[in-house]
Parts: structure tokens; C-alpha cells; sequence
């Protein structure tokens, strides 16, 4: 009789987990041999040099590229690579653009409708009534992403900051299980960045979330785990201290 | 569950309209029929079958404008949905005629007496009934429709290439329907109706009939685009519109939701084609013209797309004007009609509706935002 727990069960294998994955645009390697595990519950910055592959890294997951090679895993046994981009999304994956995007031509209040979790059929939507729950769940991520006042305006005419904070509004709608957010503060004041590093630290409590910034203040602000990427592949992993003493990382990134 | 999704339809802009539609479906038939020629409000025969036209033009373009205003679905085919429906019926009225033929035959249609056929083909079956051809009128196009778009939208053809090949489709269409031994009358068609339901097809009785069920018939559909474009679905169908991919990180299926747009939209235009046959008395394989589908485009944008009424009013007007012209200068319609449309694109980008709701509030005068792509540009990260 095997009393020990089995090191196999899927709710002990990492949220995600990427082995030796590698793509290729026209001959250019853009992900190469890539290796990331995101435990559950964890909060992870990426950091890295324009061009690194972050992003490619983010369209990997979501299913928007599909790898040349390797393993991608989320949930111990879903195999994203077999699932496009919808499915993915239904699985729990949420994801922030590094251009925020959003429905420029709806309400800010109805960009929040539109990613609330719920069922996806075209003729459930048809049929849907705004129910009292959702209601209040949506005024409530106005309340925390600010944007209570501008609830009834265009999306096309908020800021730069404010789309990337509906966007962010859009994730908590969403509730994914792993959020990936990319570049979340560009263009935003510092004390919005320092706002932005607050609400992720908030959002990180009850979920998983990978963050891609180049703000160094604000990596450092969110004070998780940092993985380095260089010409697709993992350069160094650790503490922020750790990651930035490391003479390759200056080398490639932080000495430039 | 239904019934509240249609009251959701009936919002401000859908009581107008069905206000009016109705008001037009009782007036117009009772001066026809009840008022002498002389008197002022009298509507002549001839009119009411050229409202009862227009009407149906209408009917086309507002089932354009769901699938172009509101999914950014740009057909170039439209009207091979509405000539599809125009056929049903047509073959349910050759099939009244009975043996009032030419040739006295009351199993076949002269035409194929002509061509020495001795049966009627199997999709001919059933059209000698009522309701059966009304359900062919709604399930050919729609039918057509879905297996276009399952291969179209799955596929992900957008833009250009898809207007090109649902071109393509009204254009095979047209070349299928001239050919005699397909066996919907060739070139010439299907005419010489008499009956419909019993009522003989030129008595002013069933012409004002044919013009109230248009009417009616525009409302209702009227209501049923009004629902879909308030319901969260609508809300989809524009965000699937400005960002198609944005939608597939959310978990939507963009694919779907504009099949469904399309089955709807070529339903409507089917019943639009279906209303078309009696009154104007002939279904030719003319009206699969891709030039006829093109016009559809221009009445929708010069109404104003995306706002369900403008396109009707848009159809309403461009066709009144070219009963006009083709009677005053038939040469110069084409010209007139092309000049109207550089006119509209590049001045008018919201069409006749945008000007009237610009002036109204004077706040919202932009442009239709640009569309944005997912993950297109890279703006320079901060450091
Ligand atoms: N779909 C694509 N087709 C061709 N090349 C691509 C594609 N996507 C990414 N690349 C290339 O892959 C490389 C990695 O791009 P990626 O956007 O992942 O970098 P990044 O780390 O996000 O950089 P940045 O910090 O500038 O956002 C780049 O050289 C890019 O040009
Ligand atoms: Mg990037």
C-alpha cells in the first residue's frame, strides 16, 4: 500500500510548465529551447532585452503561436498546444497585451461585460440578462481599477493608463486562473506604476500571474521571483538582487 | 426567455419605425382601395407596387447592415440570398398556375414542356404548397449562408478576401441559373404567375395585400435585428467587428457569432426576395448580378451603416431616386450611382443617419475608430 502522496498528482505539478520549447519566424529563432515552471499561487516578473521573447512566450501559451518544438503544460494535464486560443482562454488563461487592447468602440462598462466570466455560446449571449451578481461585480472592479467615473464613457477616448488599467479591469473580470500582463506600466505616471505594483500585489494573492515589465522600480516594487530572457531562452533566474548581480544579465541588459 | 429577448428589441428607434411601417401598411392599401382616383391622398396601382419594391430593398439592406454595420462582414453577395428566396416563391407560384399553361400541363411548368422534360424534378417537390415553399424561402438562403460561413469564418477569410469570394458566390450562382437544364426556367425564369394562395396575382386586392405583408414583414424584422444588436450578443458582434482576436483571448469563438449573423441576415434577405417575386410578377437569373449585390452596399453605407435604420432609409432613397433618373436619363444612372458612392465613402463615412445624429449631438462627430489589432505595434518600453 502506497500511503505516500504520488510526487505525480496533478495538483502537485507546476500551474505551468514549458520544457525545451522553441519557435522560429523565417529561420529566426525568436523562443530557443525554453524552460519556465510557474508554481500555483506564485507571482513572477520576466525581464529581458527588447526582442528577448517575451511576448512570443505569452503567444505560446495563449495558443496565438504554436511552438516548433517542447512541452507546454498548464494544470499538470492540459497540453496547450493541442488548443487554440478560445479554449485556452476558458481553461483559466487571461492575458494583457502589451499594446492595450480594448473595445474602443464600447463603453468602458461594457468592456468589463464583455470579459466577465461566464458562458461563451453565441446563443447564451443572445439570452443574457445582467444579473444582480454581475452587476455588482463589475461596479466593484470599476471601484478598484479606478475608472468608476469614466464608466459610461467610450473606451477609444481613455488615456494610455487608464486602457491599461481596464485592461487589467478586464483580467479581474475574467478571473483567470493565471494571468499574464504585458508591459502593464508603459506609459504610466510613477504614481500610477506605484498604483499598478499595488493592485498586481493584490490581484497575486488568490492567483497566479506572470508580469513582463522593463521598470525596473517597478519590478523591484512587486518583489517576486525574476526570470531573465535572452535571444529566447532563460539567461538567469532568482531574487531581483540575485538576477541583476549576474554579469551576463548585466552584460545583455541591465549594462546597456 | 424569447419574448423578453424581442421586448429588448423594441427600444425607441425600433417603436418609430414600427410605428411607421404599420401606419404605411394600413394607409397605403386603404387609399388604394377605398378612395376614388381623384381624390389628393388616392396611391395608384402602379405606386403601390413600387413602394411595396422599395420596401423590399429596404428589407435587403437591413439584413446587410447586421452582418456589415455590426460584424464587419463586407458581403458582395447579398443578393444571391435574396434571389434564392425570390426562386422559392417564384416556384411556388409557377406551380399555382396549374394547367393554365401555354401547354395545359398541370404537373410542369411550360418551361419544362419545352425543354420535353416528362417530370418534375425532385426539388421541385412540395413547392406546390404553401407552406412548404415559405419554409424554402427562409432555409435555402439560410442553409447557403451556413455552409458558406462555416468554411469562410473557420477558416478565418476576413476582409477583402472574403467580399471577394462571396462575389464569387452570387457570380456562380448567376452562371448556374442561366443554364436551361438546371431547370428554374434559364434566362427568361420564372413568370406568367396568376395566383397566390387562390387570389389572382394582378387583382388590386392581393397587390395591396402583398404591400401590407411587406411592410409588416420589415417591422417584424426590424424588431428581430433590434434585439440581437441590444442583446450582449450585439455588443459581441461589434467587438468581433473593431478586434476580432481580442475576442478569442476572452474565450469568444468570433467564428460563430458570425455565422450566426450571416444565417440571420440571409433569412431576412430570402423573405425580402420571397415579398419581391409577386410584386414585381418575374425571378431571373439577373438578379444574381454582382453589380445588384454592390448597389445593396451602396444604399446600406449611404443610409449609414451600423444604425439599422439608415440603411432603410438609405435603400428608400437611392431607389426612388433611380426610378427617377432611369425615366428621366437612363444613361446616367450607373454614373450617378457610382459618383454617389466615392461621394458617401469618402464624405459621409457614417452615411445620412451619422450627419443627422451628428447634428443632434454634436458631441460625437469622430470617425469610426481605427481598428486595433492585438499585439501590432510595440510602442518603445521605458527603461
Ligand atoms: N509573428 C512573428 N513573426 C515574425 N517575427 C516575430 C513574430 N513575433 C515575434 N517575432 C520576432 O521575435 C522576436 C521576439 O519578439 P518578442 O515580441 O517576443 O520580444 P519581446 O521580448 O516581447 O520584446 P519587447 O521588449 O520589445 O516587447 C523579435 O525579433 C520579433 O521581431
Ligand atoms: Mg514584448
Amino acid at each position: 500500500m502506497n500511503v505516500q502522496a504520488s510526487p505525480d498528482r496533478a495538483e502537485d505539478r507546476p500551474l505551468l510548465y514549458l520544457n525545451g520549447v522553441s519557435v522560429s519566424f523565417d529561420g529566426f529563432r525568436a523562443i530557443n529551447n525554453l524552460s519556465l515552471y510557474l508554481e500555483r499561487g506564485e507571482m513572477r516578473a520576466i525581464i529581458g532585452p527588447n526582442g528577448a521573447g517575451k511576448t512570443t512566450m505569452m503567444d505560446i501559451i495563449t495558443g496565438k503561436t504554436r511552438p516548433d518544438s517542447g512541452e507546454v503544460f498548464f494544470d499538470g494535464t492540459i497540453d496547450l498546444t493541442q488548443h487554440d486560443e478560445p479554449a485556452i482562454a476558458t481553461f483559466g488563461i487571461g492575458r494583457k497585451f502589451q499594446k492595450p487592447t480594448v473595445f474602443e468602440s464600447h463603453t468602458v462598462e461594457d468592456n468589463l461585460l464583455m470579459a466577465l466570466q461566464g458562458g461563451r455560446g453565441v446563443l447564451g449571449q443572445l439570452f443574457y440578462r445582467l444579473s444582480r451578481d454581475d452587476a455588482a461585480k463589475i461596479s466593484e472592479i470599476l471601484e478598484t481599477t479606478r475608472l468608476s467615473a469614466r464608466r459610461n464613457d467610450l473606451a477609444a477616448n481613455l488615456s494610455h493608463g487608464q486602457k491599461q488599467w481596464l485592461e487589467i479591469g478586464m483580467l479581474l473580470a475574467q478571473n483567470p486562473k493565471l494571468l499574464l500582463v504585458d508591459e502593464p506600466v508603459a506609459g504610466m505616471t510613477d504614481a500610477e506604476t506605484e498604483e499598478t505594483a499595488r493592485l498586481l500585489k493584490e490581484i497575486a494573492q488568490d492567483h497566479s500571474v506572470i508580469v513582463v515589465e522593463h521598470d525596473m522600480h517597478f519590478v523591484r516594487e512587486l518583489g517576486v521571483k525574476v526570470s531573465c530572457l535572452h535571444e529566447g531562452s532563460v539567461l538567469s533566474e532568482g531574487s531581483l538582487d540575485h538576477v541583476s548581480k549576474d554579469p551576463r544579465v548585466i552584460e545583455v541588459y541591465l549594462g546597456r | 426567455m424569447i419574448t423578453h429577448a424581442l421586448l429588448r428589441g423594441l427600444d425607441g428607434k425600433a417603436w418609430l419605425v414600427v410605428s411607421i411601417l404599420v401606419a404605411v401598411a394600413i394607409f397605403v392599401p386603404a387609399s388604394n382601395l377605398l378612395l376614388s382616383p381623384g381624390h389628393p391622398l388616392y396611391v395608384p396601382n402602379y405606386l403601390v407596387a413600387l413602394m411595396g419594391k422599395y420596401l423590399c430593398y429596404a428589407m435587403l439592406a437591413l439584413a446587410l447592415d447586421l452582418v456589415w454595420g455590426y460584424c464587419g462582414i463586407l458581403s458582395l453577395g447579398h443578393g444571391a440570398f435574396f434571389a434564392l428566396g425570390g426562386y422559392a416563391m417564384g416556384m411556388y407560384l409557377m406551380r399555382q398556375i396549374g394547367n393554365r399553361g401555354v401547354y395545359g400541363n398541370a404537373e410542369l411548368p411550360d418551361f419544362m414542356v419545352f425543354l420535353n422534360w416528362t417530370e418534375l424534378p425532385w426539388y421541385w417537390w412540395g413547392f406546390d404548397m404553401f407552406w412548404f415553399a415559405m419554409l424554402m424561402v427562409m432555409v435555402v438562403p439560410g442553409l447557403l449562408a451556413f455552409v458558406f460561413g462555416w468554411f469562410a469564418f473557420r477558416s478565418r477569410v476576413t476582409g477583402v478576401y472574403l467580399s471577394i469570394i462571396t462575389q464569387a458566390m452570387t457570380y456562380a450562382l448567376l452562371l448556374a441559373f442561366f443554364r436551361n437544364d438546371m431547370g428554374f426556367g434559364g434566362n427568361n425564369g420564372l413568370t406568367d404567375f396568376r395566383e397566390i394562395l387562390g387570389f389572382s396575382i394582378r387583382a388590386p386586392e392581393t397587390r395591396a395585400s402583398l404591400f401590407a405583408a411587406t411592410a409588416i414583414m420589415l417591422a417584424i424584422a426590424f424588431v428581430v435585428c433590434s434585439a440581437i444588436v441590444n442583446s450582449k450578443l450585439g455588443k459581441l458582434m461589434i467587438a468581433v467587428r473593431d478586434a476580432e482576436s481580442r475576442t478569442r483571448f476572452l474565450g469568444y469563438r468570433p467564428e460563430y457569432v458570425k455565422l450566426f449573423a450571416f444565417v440571420v441576415s440571409a433569412v431576412i434577405a430570402g423573405i425580402a426576395g420571397a415579398l419581391y417575386v409577386p410584386q414585381v410578377g418575374i425571378i431571373n437569373p439577373g438578379e444574381f448580378a454582382p453589380a445588384n449585390s454592390i448597389e445593396v452596399v451602396v444604399w446600406t453605407a449611404l443610409g449609414g451603416r451600423g444604425t439599422l435604420i439608415g440603411p432603410i432609409i438609405g435603400a428608400i432613397l437611392v431607389n426612388v431616386t433611380k426610378s427617377y433618373f432611369t425615366i428621366a436619363y437612363p444613361d446616367l444612372w450607373l454614373f450617378a450611382l457610382g459618383a454617389l458612392f466615392v461621394f458617401v465613402t469618402i464624405f459621409l463615412p457614417k452615411g445620412i443617419l451619422g450627419i443627422a445624429t451628428g447634428l443632434m449631438a454634436r458631441v460625437d462627430r469622430r470617425r469610426l475608430p481605427p481598428e486595433p489589432t492585438a499585439d501590432a505595434a510595440k510602442p518603445t518600453p521605458a527603461e
